[in-house]
C-alpha cells in the first residue's frame, strides 16, 4: 500500500493553521489567537475606552506590550527634564497610555526605558518578534515583523480593542502572492531599493487581500534589517501583511535578545522555527517572478510608493488624470530627470529605514563630508537602543560633523504628527515609507527612497544616486 | 432619506485612483484620544489653506450634508494606514456608504466596524458613477442591492457575517467573547 502523499502547505497557511481557534464557517470568519499585539499612544485610548465602558479588562496583558512613538517629540528634554510636545493634545495622549497600561498591567516602554522606540522597531530588538507568532498593532506597518516568519498585520482600534478583550480576531483567510526575487543586488541597491521597485511593478493595490512571501535568493542573502525593510512596505502595495520564511540568519539574530526562548525553550523554538518554510510543491494564489538584476536605486516622483522609477531614469509622462494630479502636487514635469532636483530636506528614520544598517549606510556616505548648505538633514534612529548603539559606534559624530541634526528616536517626520516637519513646498528626500500628499505636512513633496541616497541627496543638496559618492570619500 | 438598512441618497464624486487615508484625514489630527467630531477634519488638506480658511473650488465645495450620504470614488479608496479615524471621520463628515472599484483592506474592515458600508461595484458601474454625479442611488443591505436610477441595480459583496453584524446590530466583539470557552481551550492546548 502506498502512502497518500502528504498535504503541502505554504509559509502562510502553516502559521495561520495553527493560530485557529475556531474554523472559518459559512456564516462567520475564522476566530484567529494573537500570540502578540503591539500598542502604542495613538490608535488605542478609545479601544480601551470601549474596554471601560463594557467593563472588560485586557485578557492577556502579557501579550500586550507598549511604546510611545507617534506623537513624541524627537528634541532632547529641557534643563528642568520637561519634553516639549507638539500641543497638549499629544503630551494627553501619551499620558493616557501610561494610565492604561499602568491600570491594565501592561508593560510600556516610555522615556525612561531603553527600549523605547518605534513599536515595529522595538519588537524584533527585544526579540519579542518570533517566527510562527500573530503579531498585531494598530498600525498598518506591522508587516514589518513578518522578517521573522510571523504573522504580522496592521488593524483598527475596534479591533485593537477585540484583541486587548480577548486575545483574538475575526478574519476572512487571506490569499496568497509569492514574490520571488532572484539574483544579486547591484551596487548601491538596498532592499529599500527592491521593495520601491516591487511595488512599481505590482501597483499600489497588486497585493490587496492577500499576504506576501518574499522569497528566493536575494531574499534568503539579506540580513534581517533588510527584510524588515522590505515586509514593512508590503502594505504600500495594499498587501495584509508580507512575509520571509525563517532560516540561521533569523535564529541568529534573535539568540540572546531579552524575550527570546533561553536554554532548551530556545533549542526547541528553533526546532520548531526550522519547519515554517513553504514546501516544495505549494502552490501561492499568485506569483510574481522579479529579477534582482532590474532593480537601481529607486526613488518616487509622485504622489503613492508605486510612482517610481530608477533614480537616473526620466519622470514618466503619462497624460492620464492620475499622473497629471501628481505631477502638478509635485512640481515636476514628466519627461525630465529628477537626479539633480534641488532637496530641501532630507529624513534619514522611521519603521522602514531607522536601523543600525540604515545608519550605518547613511553613515558610509556622509562621512567626512558635508551636507549641503540650504538642505536641512534629520537623522533620527528607531529606538533608545539603536540611538546608544549607533553613538557608540560615534555614527552620531560622523551625522553631526556633516552638519545634520541628530535626534531622539520616534516616528518623527515620516507622518509629522509630532511636530518634526517640513515648510510647505519643500521637496524631501525621506527613507520613509508614504509619499502622500501632505504626509509630511501640508504642501509637502516627498521622495521616497533608500539610507544611502537620501544621503548622498543631502550631501549635494540634490537628488542624487549613491553611486556618486560611494567608496572614497570626496 | 435612509432608514433602517436602505440608504437613498444623491451621489457625491470624488473621482481620483488611491484616495488614501492621509487624504481623509491628515496624520496631524491623530492626537485625539476621541472618536467623535472628526468631521471638521475629513478631507482637511483638500478643503483649507494652511491659514486655515476654505480654498475656494475645493472638490468638496458643493456637498450637502444630508443630500450627499453616499461617496462614489475611483480605485483603491482607503489605502495607506490603518487609522479607524479615516471611517470615523467620514461618517461624521455625513456619508454612510462609500462605492468604489476596490478598497484597501484595512479600511474597508474598519468601515463595516462602525456602519460605514464599503460598496464594491464593477468597473463599467463604477465608470458610469465617476462620470455622473448627483446619481440618486438606493442601497439595500439585507438584499446586498445598489439600485442606480434610471441605469440598473446589482447586486454587491458584502460578507454573510458583516451584513448579520450590520443588519442586527451585533456586535462583533460581543461574538468573540461567546467563544470564550474555545479561547480557553486554545491557550490550554497549545501551553499559550
Amino acid at each position: 500500500m502506498s502512502e497518500p502523499p502528504r498535504p503541502v502547505s505554504t509559509l502562510f497557511e502553516k502559521v495561520w493553521n495553527r493560530q485557529v481557534v475556531k474554523e472559518e464557517s459559512e456564516d462567520s470568519p475564522a476566530i484567529l489567537y494573537i500570540d502578540l499585539q503591539l500598542v502604542h499612544e495613538v490608535t488605542s485610548p478609545q479601544a480601551f475606552d470601549e474596554l471601560k465602558r463594557r467593563g472588560l479588562k485586557v485578557r492577556r496583558p502579557d501579550r500586550c506590550l507598549a511604546t510611545i512613538d507617534h506623537s513624541t517629540p524627537t528634541t532632547p528634554p529641557d534643563a528642568e527634564g520637561n519634553r516639549h510636545y507638539v500641543t497638549q493634545q499629544a503630551k494627553a495622549q501619551v499620558d493616557m497610555l501610561h494610565a492604561n497600561c499602568a491600570e491594565h498591567g501592561i508593560e510600556l516602554h516610555s522615556w525612561d526605558s531603553v527600549n523605547r522606540g518605534i513599536v515595529h522597531v522595538m519588537g524584533p530588538e527585544m526579540g519579542a518578534t518570533q517566527p510562527g507568532m500573530t503579531i498585531v498593532c494598530g498600525d498598518s506597518h506591522t508587516a514589518t515583523h513578518g522578517a521573522f516568519g510571523a504573522l504580522a498585520f496592521g488593524i483598527g482600534t475596534t479591533e485593537v480593542g477585540h484583541v486587548l478583550a480577548t486575545q483574538c480576531l475575526l478574519q476572512h483567510k487571506p490569499k496568497t502572492l509569492g514574490i520571488r526575487i532572484e539574483g544579486e543586488l547591484g551596487p548601491g541597491v538596498t532592499a529599500k531599493d527592491v521593495i520601491l521597485h516591487v511595488i512599481g511593478a505590482i501597483g499600489v493595490n497588486g497585493g490587496t487581500g492577500s499576504v506576501i512571501e518574499y522569497h528566493g535568493s536575494t531574499v534568503r542573502a539579506m540580513d534581517m534589517e533588510s527584510r524588515m525593510t522590505m515586509c514593512n512596505m508590503s502594505i504600500e502595495c495594499g498587501a495584509r501583511a508580507g512575509m520571509v520564511a525563517p532560516d540561521e540568519r533569523t535564529f541568529e539574530y534573535l539568540e540572546g535578545r531579552q524575550m527570546a526562548p533561553k536554554g532548551e525553550d530556545w533549542v526547541r523554538a528553533v526546532e520548531d522555527w526550522k519547519t515554517l518554510k513553504t514546501d516544495p510543491g505549494a502552490k501561492f494564489d499568485r506569483l510574481v517572478d522579479i529579477n534582482a538584476a532590474d532593480i537601481q536605486p529607486s526613488i518616487t516622483w509622485g504622489i503613492n510608493p508605486g510612482m517610481v522609477i530608477a533614480i537616473d531614469d526620466r519622470i514618466p509622462s503619462g497624460d492620464d488624470a492620475a499622473s497629471s494630479e501628481a505631477l502638478e502636487y509635485m512640481q515636476l514635469e514628466g519627461g525630465e530627470k529628477l537626479s539633480g532636483e534641488p532637496v530641501d530636506v532630507v529624513f534619514i528614520g522611521s519603521c522602514t529605514n531607522s536601523r543600525m544598517s540604515d545608519l550605518r549606510a547613511a553613515a558610509s556616505i556622509m562621512k567626512g563630508r558635508k551636507v549641503a548648505t540650504g538642505t536641512r538633514t534629520l537623522v533620527v534612529a528607531g529606538s533608545e537602543l539603536t540611538r546608544q548603539a549607533a553613538e557608540a559606534e560615534g555614527l552620531d559624530r560622523i551625522f553631526i560633523e556633516a552638519g545634520a541634526e541628530w535626534r531622539e528616536p520616534g516616528c518623527s517626520m515620516c507622518l509629522a504628527m509630532n511636530g518634526d516637519s517640513a515648510n510647505p513646498g519643500d521637496l524631501v528626500v525621506s527613507t520613509s515609507n508614504r509619499n502622500f500628499k501632505g504626509r509630511q505636512g501640508p504642501g509637502v513633496r516627498t521622495l521616497l527612497a533608500s539610507p544611502l541616497t537620501a544621503a548622498a541627496s543631502a550631501i549635494r543638496g540634490r537628488v542624487t544616486n549613491p553611486c556618486e559618492l560611494m567608496g572614497a570619500a570626496s | 432619506m435612509s432608514q433602517g438598512n436602505v440608504i437613498e441618497s444623491r451621489t457625491f464624486v470624488l473621482a481620483q485612483d488611491n484616495i488614501d487615508t492621509d487624504q481623509i484625514i491628515p496624520g496631524h489630527f491623530l492626537t485625539t484620544t476621541e472618536r467623535e467630531g472628526l468631521g471638521r477634519f475629513c478631507f482637511h488638506g483638500w478643503r483649507f489653506a494652511g491659514d486655515g480658511s476654505e480654498k475656494p473650488d475645493h472638490p468638496l465645495k458643493d456637498y450637502r450634508p444630508g443630500r450627499h450620504e453616499v461617496l462614489v470614488s475611483g480605485n483603491n479608496f482607503g489605502c495607506g494606514s490603518s487609522r479607524e479615524h479615516a471611517p470615523w471621520a467620514l461618517l461624521d463628515f455625513g456619508f454612510k456608504a462609500v462605492i468604489s472599484s476596490r478598497f484597501a483592506d484595512i479600511f474597508r474592515s474598519n468601515s463595516l466596524k462602525n456602519g460605514l458600508l464599503p460598496i464594491t461595484v464593477e468597473n463599467h458601474v463604477a465608470d458610469f458613477l465617476l462620470a455622473n454625479p448627483e446619481q440618486l442611488v438606493r442601497i439595500d443591505i439585507e438584499t446586498r442591492k445598489l439600485a442606480i436610477d434610471g441605469f440598473g441595480e446589482f447586486e454587491f459583496p458584502l460578507d454573510p457575517f458583516s451584513a448579520y453584524c450590520l443588519t442586527r446590530g451585533i456586535d462583533q466583539l460581543d461574538f468573540i467573547l461567546q467563544n470564550g470557552p474555545e479561547i480557553f481551550a486554545y491557550e490550554q492546548r497549545t501551553g499559550k
